[in-house]
Parts: C-alpha cells; structure tokens; sequence
C-alpha cells in the first residue's frame, strides 16, 4: 500500500498520569478518506490518545505522523493547522451566538467582522451542500436539536480545513433517528475523501459503517481488525479481555422472596432524555442480580432511579410493600429508611464528599440517624468512633476518621463507602461500579463481602461494565443495551460470547426468547 | 508535621495573614501617593483604634455590626450561596426590631421586650432573605442577582415606610419615635458604672455579647448539628448532598433564612443599643462590609470575630485619620476595605503556590 495513504500514524505514543499508564506504546494507522472506529471500554485509553492527538495533552514518549509529517502538538492549534478537527462529546458552542457566529469564532479575521462572517457564509453553504449538511445559519444554537448542533460541530471542523474529523462518542445524545442521520453524513464526508476516527464503545455503531477497527484495552492497542472481517462477538471478547475469573468461593443461591420488583419501567435522565424503557425484572433475596451491558445504555439511569435519585416516568417498582410510580415516588431518605443501601456508581462526585473528612463521608446519608444524635446535637465523637470501627470491619487504610476523604485512595475511599452502606444491615443492596478503580487486593475483599451479604439473605443489585465482575458474582444476569433488556441468563450458565451479543443487542431473536425463559 | 498539617496551617492562618499583610502594604502605597507619610497614618489608626477607652469602644461598636453580617455572609457560603443581600436584609431587619420596639406595651419589662425586638430583627432578615432563595431554589434565579435587587428593594421600601408611615406627625426628618425604654440595650460603659468601674461613654452597648453569643451559635450549628451538616454538604457536593437524601432546594430556603436572620440583627447593636429609633441609612456599608469580614474569616466564625475586630479598627481609625489629617477623608476606609476584598477574596490563593512549593512540597510518588 502507498505511504501516502496513511493520513495518522502513531508510533509508540506512552503517556502517564501519575501511576496510571493511560496509554501504552500505542500504534496506529489510520488510512485517508476511511472511517475509522476506536472501542474499548471507559478508561481504556481512548479519549487519551485522541487527546494527544488535537493537542490537550502532550504524550511522554512516541512519534505521531499527520499525513506523513512529523506532528508534535502543544495545544489544538496546530492540530487545526494540521488539517484536525474534533468534535467533543459535550459540544464547545456559544449557545446564544448563531450557528455563522459560531463556526467563525477563533478565526474571525480583522477587526471588523462583517466580511469575514459574510465570506464564510459563502463557504458553509458551499460545504453544506457539498456534505448534506444543512443547517440555518442566523438561528441561535441554543434553539437547535442537539443533532443539529452536532452538525454544527462538524461544519466548524471543516470551516477550519479540517482533513480528518475525531468523533468521540458522538451517538451518546443522539435518537435514533438522528445517529442514522450522522452516519449518512459520515459516508458523504467519507465520499468526499474526508477521515474519520469514531470513538466508541458501541459495536453496532463499528459494524455498520466503518471500514476498520482498533480495540484498546487498559491502555493498550489489543488489535486492529477490517470492519468486514470481524464480527461484534470477537470485538467484544478483545475490549473486555480474556481476563482470569478472580474465582470466589461462592455457595448455591438461597433465593427468598422477591424484595424488589420492577415493572414496565421508563426512566429520563437529568437531562430529560429517555434511557430506560420498559424494563422490568424483580430482586430476591439472598441472590445477587447483575445488570450487564456497555457504559451508557440506561444502566446507571436505572441505579439512580432505583435509589430515588432520580424519578421514573412510566411503570412502577415495588419495594417491601411500598409502590413507587411517576405520581408516588420516593426519596432517597426514604428508601434508606425502608432498608435499601446504595453504593453509587460515581463515587468521587456522589458517593463521597471529597472536602469532608472520612468520619463526615462515613456520615453521608445517615447524619439524622437517632444514635448519634441527642436533640439538636450531632455527637461527633460517635460519629468519628462510628466511622473508626467501620474502617476497622473494612480494612480502610490509614485508620484516621480525620483524614480528608479525598486522600485515600479511590480502593480505601469505596470500602469506607461500602462499609458505611453495608453496616447499616440493609434488605437491599443497590451497587454500581463496586470496584472501578480499585487495586486488585481490594477488589477481591470488597467482591467477599459483596456475597457475605447475599448469604446473610440480603437482596443485592448489582452494576458493573466489568463483565467479568458481573459473571463471578451473579446468581442471575439482566443485561441491557439502548435502555431495553435485551436478555436474561442465570449466573452459572452465562458465558462472555453470549452475553457480549446481548450487550450489542446482536443476538437473533430466537436465542434472546430463548434467554429469557430462565 | 505531616503534609496534611502544614497544608491546614498554610490555608487557615499563613495565607490570609499574608493577604492582609498585601492589603495593607497596598494602602501605604495609596497614601504615599496622596502624600501622607503611612507610618505616620499607622499610627494615628491604631492610636485612634485602640489608643484609649473611647476609641476601642468605639472599635468594638462597628465590630458588632460585621460579626453579624460576616455570619450572615458565612453561613450562606457554607451552603454554596453568595449572599450578597447582607445589606437589604440588616435594613428590614431593623424595621422589624423598630416595630416590636414601637409598639409593645411601655410597662412590658425589658426581659421581655428586649428578646422580643431581637426576634423582630431576626424574622425580618430572614423574611428578607426567603424570596431570592426561593426564586434561587425553585425558578433558578441566581441568588447574587436577586440579594443585590431585594438591596434596593430594601432601601425603597424604607424610605416609604420612614416617610410615610413611621414619622411621627409634624417632624421633618425620616425617622421613627422613640422605642419605648424596655428595649434599649445598656451601654457597656453604663454597665461597668454599676459595677463601680469607670470608662469613657462610647455607643457600645451589650448588643457585642449578642454577637458572641450568635458566633458560638453559628459554629455549633454548622460543625455539630445535622442540619448544619446538611447545609455543609449541600455547599461541597450536590450531587452527594442528593444521593444522601438531602433535599438542596429546601437547605437553600433554610440557609439563607438564618442568613438574613443573622444579617438582620445589625439593627439590635444600632437601634436598640444606640440610636433608640428608627432612622434612614442605619445599615450603610455594614453588609457589603461582611462580605469582607466572611471572606478574610474564611468563614469560620472564629476567623470572623478577628476580622470584625480589624474592620472595627479601620472604620474607627479611618475616622482618626479624617479628623487628624487634611488630606484624608473618611472614605479612605472605603479604599482599604475593597483592598483587603481584592486580596483576602479575589487574589485569595495569590501566595498558594509559593507557600505550597516552599512549606509543603508534594512528596513523590512511586
């Protein structure tokens, strides 16, 4: 193949952050006028590398190659330069400037605006007609469909002379209908000999519409494959590895009765989209239910709603003979009342308060609890002996209650949480991310205790994008995709190719039917 | 010390010293310029301070005044709000003690009026605060925007209510009656007289213990309650204060209620314990002035009770300066009180990262 085909290439590119290697003699080469998707898992690295790529962060070590020249870039600058573009996840637009103003800003020209807003209104409606990308341009941005402002963001790529587009994430706030419109344009911008690198993690996505693949795992680049000569069952098996079952000693389920039960369920994040629908499962006790499924597709909208963070719009959920529907709901002090813990799956921005002190954390959501109040007195050496003998039961390291919670580490941080959650002898566990950014020790004493609950009877959801976590702790697995349930399997007939197609929805009807009949 | 230690030390004590310090040095530089020696200045302010009876009366006096509003200022940051609406709410706050103090029973005793009057400031202020933390909490209103209208809101409405329903028939001037008897709060000097010490007359009066008393209040409140726990969490974390079964909205209302409640007990050490009447004007710059004191107090009240004290000090030595220097006018207080703002607030982590680099480094890791 011609050199000149190759528009980026990476060599060696290292980048760390701190002790965290984000990115691991990555290599890679993307071919001119291809659309080019990058998967892998949250954190995996992805949105490092591209980073590096339009110039937010430098990398340690490696060489990058911008069709075929050498490309060092210390900001975004030179990445426009370059002939880069990239559209964010969350859109870098002035809400109240029109969509004109908006693709000028940063190359407005001379102190006078007028003539360079009338120039590039001449070269949008060229592009714009070129790409199918038609957008008014004297509307203001805040009064377009995030679509709309997607397309937006790609006319201001291309304003700029951009030769290769990085989309990251970009069907993450899109419908339907509207991602199907992005890909046309992808094909046209395609057709016109444009680039394209799609960050994503949703492999229906990366086999429809690109020509090859990249899969990073932990930082590093597993594989690169043809889009046409792989299947989704195989990417799903390179993003989330081969990994070694860290194996627990678990005994036979003794399911009880059903603790919480949804039904029908529809759910609208805080944004007022809709990410769950018509989702309905129940909890037992003394089991642990697993919700499967890629980062984003309604899991986590349905770990907040269950918690009473946030409300639900349809269907109802039964827990201990309380109805929760759209017209009743129940707020999280409630739900604590009534016996549920929640271990929240951000634990950095929920799950903790970072400026308070490991004793005041250990307090979070429990501060009106009788024993440690008298009158209008929060005793606070109880609550710091409280919080000491928690840290005791967990193995919280170092054993200082005054510690500023932010200066654990992110495993000391969760088994404090954990413990204040757990210690509270809760009927249902509602868990999300359990051990995200926890080191393997911890890993494995918080997965025990996670089923010490369960044998002590306890009803426990449980959330996790590790698919391996899912796999060795549950007794039954839901996994869900686009907000729907797209299957169910008990825990010990689970395997990772099945479930990996449930998580892109690519399963044949017949064996979804067949899944679900427990 | 470990990291930690020195980190808290360099935060808490070193850091706003040094602002101050930079403040300060900043005013010498503003008075070379008028030509006026700043030794010379320092020492006729401190004189004038702290120098005799009179004048540390006088410094305590203004003291009082910021106390009340650093806590106002600081309990609602606390909860993540800038309440800048000290002012308006002093001001009805003072309506509220001028028609308890008005119209109560004359015969009533002082142990009743006096805390009757006090709760007249209080649910005045805190009726004060409630709309622009209702329009913060549920219509999303920002509370900057909203404290510094109802601010004007405030002065307006006095004025009205001086002008048109409070002075009496046949006077010129905007202002109230007397307050009956029962509700004037004894001036210090006066109390000290009956005990058989003899100071010099100045207007501080026993409203200074009700600002200790509510100083000890706020810090109980804050750091031992559960409400006051709510409020801290709702200020650091939303999305935690949530997820704990907190409700931000309702810690809004509750918050800035007891900020205005507090913000309005300036007319307790002006009205009850000085002027004896309603009158226009009373609360000026003491509000604006507790953003200031909650700012350099970093917001404990401990801090505030010190930073009260130094503004105590410039507006009582800043009034020296106006009688002992031509060149000077009051309103050179005015200069050093938005210098100690711009570096106590908006430069606050000026020095941060030098201290840090110097006292603190991190230690390396692995």
């Amino acid at each position: 193949m011609a050199e000149s085909n190759i528009a980026i290439e990476l060599i060696n590119v290292d980048k760390h952050f701190g002790a965290v290697h984000a990115n691991d003699k990555v290599n890679l080469s993307v071919q001119t006028g291809t659309i080019h998707g990058i998967v892998g898992e949250n954190g995996a690295g992805k949105s490092t590398l591209m980073s590096i790529l339009y110039g937010f962060y430098q990398a340690d070590s490696g060489q990058i190659k911008v069709f075929n020249k050498d490309f060092r870039a210390i900001s975004s600058k030179q990445s426009i330069e370059a002939g880069i573009g990239m559209v964010h996840q969350h859109f870098m637009l002035v809400d109240n400037f029109t969509v004109l103003e908006n693709v000028v800003l940063g190359s407005e020209g001379g102190a006078l605006i007028t003539e360079s807003l009338s120039n590039a209104r001449i070269e949008l409606t060229r592009l714009a007609k070129e790409y199918g990308l038609e957008v008014e341009l004297d509307v203001a941005v805040e009064e377009l469909s995030v679509g709309m402002q997607q397309r937006v963001e790609i006319l201001k790529g291309l304003y700029k002379g951009a030769k290769v587009l990085i989309l990251d994430e970009p069907t993450g706030v899109l419908t339907p209908q509207e991602s199907d419109e992005l890909f046309r344009i992808f094909e046209a911008l395609k057709n016109q000999g444009v680039t394209i690198i799609l960050i994503t993690h949703k492999l229906r996505e990366i086999m429809s519409i690109t020509d090859h693949v990249s899969v990073m795992r932990a930082g590093k680049m597993v594989a690169h494959r043809e889009t046409s000569k792989t299947n989704p069952e195989e990417l799903a098996e390179l993003m989330i590895g081969r990994k070694v079952l860290l194996n627990i000693e678990k005994s036979k389920a003794k399911t009880g009765n059903p603790v919480l039960v949804a039904k029908n369920l529809e759910i609208k994040n805080e944004q007022g989209l809709k990410r769950v629908s018509d989702v309905s499962f129940e909890a037992r006790s003394g089991e642990i239910l697993g919700i499967a499924g890629v980062t984003g597709n309604g899991q986590g909208t349905l770990l907040k709603a269950l918690a009473g963070i946030l409300p639900i719009s349809n269907g109802s959920i039964e827990i201990m003979g309380q109805t929760i529907t759209s017209k009743n709901s129940l707020n999280p002090e409630q739900l604590r009342d009534l016996g549920v813990a929640h271990v929240p799956e951000d634990r950095q921005r929920m799950g903790m308060i970072s400026e308070f002190t490991a004793s005041e954390t250990a307090l979070l959501g429990y501060h009106k609890d009788k024993t440690i109040n008298q009158g209008v007195w929060l005793k606070r050496a109880l609550v710091k002996a409280n919080c000491e003998s928690m840290m005791e039961a967990f193995d919280v390291r170092p054993n200082n209650p005054n510690l500023m919670s932010s200066n654990f580490s992110g495993g000391n941080q969760q088994k404090l949480i954990l413990a204040r959650e757990f210690e509270r002898d809760p009927d249902l566990l509602i868990i999300g991310q359990p051990t995200r950014g926890v080191d393997i020790g911890a890993i494995e004493f918080i997965r025990k205790r996670i089923i010490d609950m369960r044998d002590a009877g306890k009803a426990i959801i449980l959330i996790s994008v590790e698919l391996e976590e899912i796999m060795s702790l549950s007794d039954r697995i839901v996994v869900m995709c686009d907000g729907e349930i797209t299957g169910m399997v008990n825990g010990k007939d689970a395997d990772e190719a099945t479930l990996g197609m449930m998580m892109a929805n690519a399963l044949p009807t017949e064996e979804i039917s067949e899944g679900v009949k427990l | 010390m470990t990291r930690e230690r020195r980190l808290s030390w360099i935060n808490g004590l070193l850091l706003p010293f040094l602002n101050v310090l930079t403040a300060f040095i900043a005013t010498a530089i503003v008075f070379i310029l008028i030509g006026v020696d700043p030794i010379k200045a320092t020492k006729i302010l401190i004189y004038g301070a702290l120098g005799y009876d009179e004048g540390l009366g006088y410094t305590l006096y203004y003291a009082t005044n910021f106390v009340f509003t650093g806590l106002a200022v600081a309990v609602a940051f606390h909860a993540g709000l800038f309440n800048i609406g000290g002012e308006g709410q002093a001001y009805v706050g003072g309506l509220g003690t001028a028609l308890v103090a008005l119209y109560l029973n004359p015969a009533l005793s002082a142990w009743i009026v006096i805390p009757l009057a006090i709760s007249g400031g209080l649910l005045f202020g805190a009726l004060w605060a409630i709309i622009p933390a209702y329009l913060q909490a549920y219509r999303g209103s920002h509370i900057v925007i909203t404290t510094i209208m109802f601010n004007f809101l405030a002065s307006a409405l006095m004025v009205y209510v001086l002008v048109n329903v409070l002075r009496e028939v046949g006077e010129m001037s905007p202002e109230s009656a007397d307050f009956i008897k029962a509700s004037w709060l004894p001036f210090v000097h006066d109390v000290f007289a009956s005990f058989g010490y003899k100071i010099a007359k100045s207007p501080l009066n026993l409203s200074i213990l009700v600002a200790l008393f509510f100083s000890g209040l706020v810090w109980f409140f804050l750091w031992h309650t559960r409400w006051g726990f709510a409020i801290r969490a709702v200020g650091k974390s939303n999305d935690a204060a949530v997820y704990g079964g907190i409700n931000p909205k309702k810690i809004i209302i509750i918050t800035m209620c007891i900020s205005g409640a507090l913000a309005g007990l300036v007319g307790i050490n002006e009205l009850m314990g000085v002027q004896h009447r309603l009158f226009l004007n009373f609360n000026y710059g003491y509000g604006f002035g507790g953003i200031a004191v909650a700012l350099m107090g970093r917001n404990h009240p401990v801090g505030i009770l010190i930073a009260a004290f130094l503004f105590g000090i410039l507006y009582q030595g800043g009034a020296e300066l106006d009688f002992e220097l031509q060149n000077v006018s009051r309103d050179i207080v005015v200069v050093m009180q938005g210098l100690v703002i711009l570096f106590c607030g908006g430069l606050e982590y000026l020095y941060r990262p030098i201290l840090i680099r110097f006292l603190a480094p991190i230690e390396a890791t692995e």
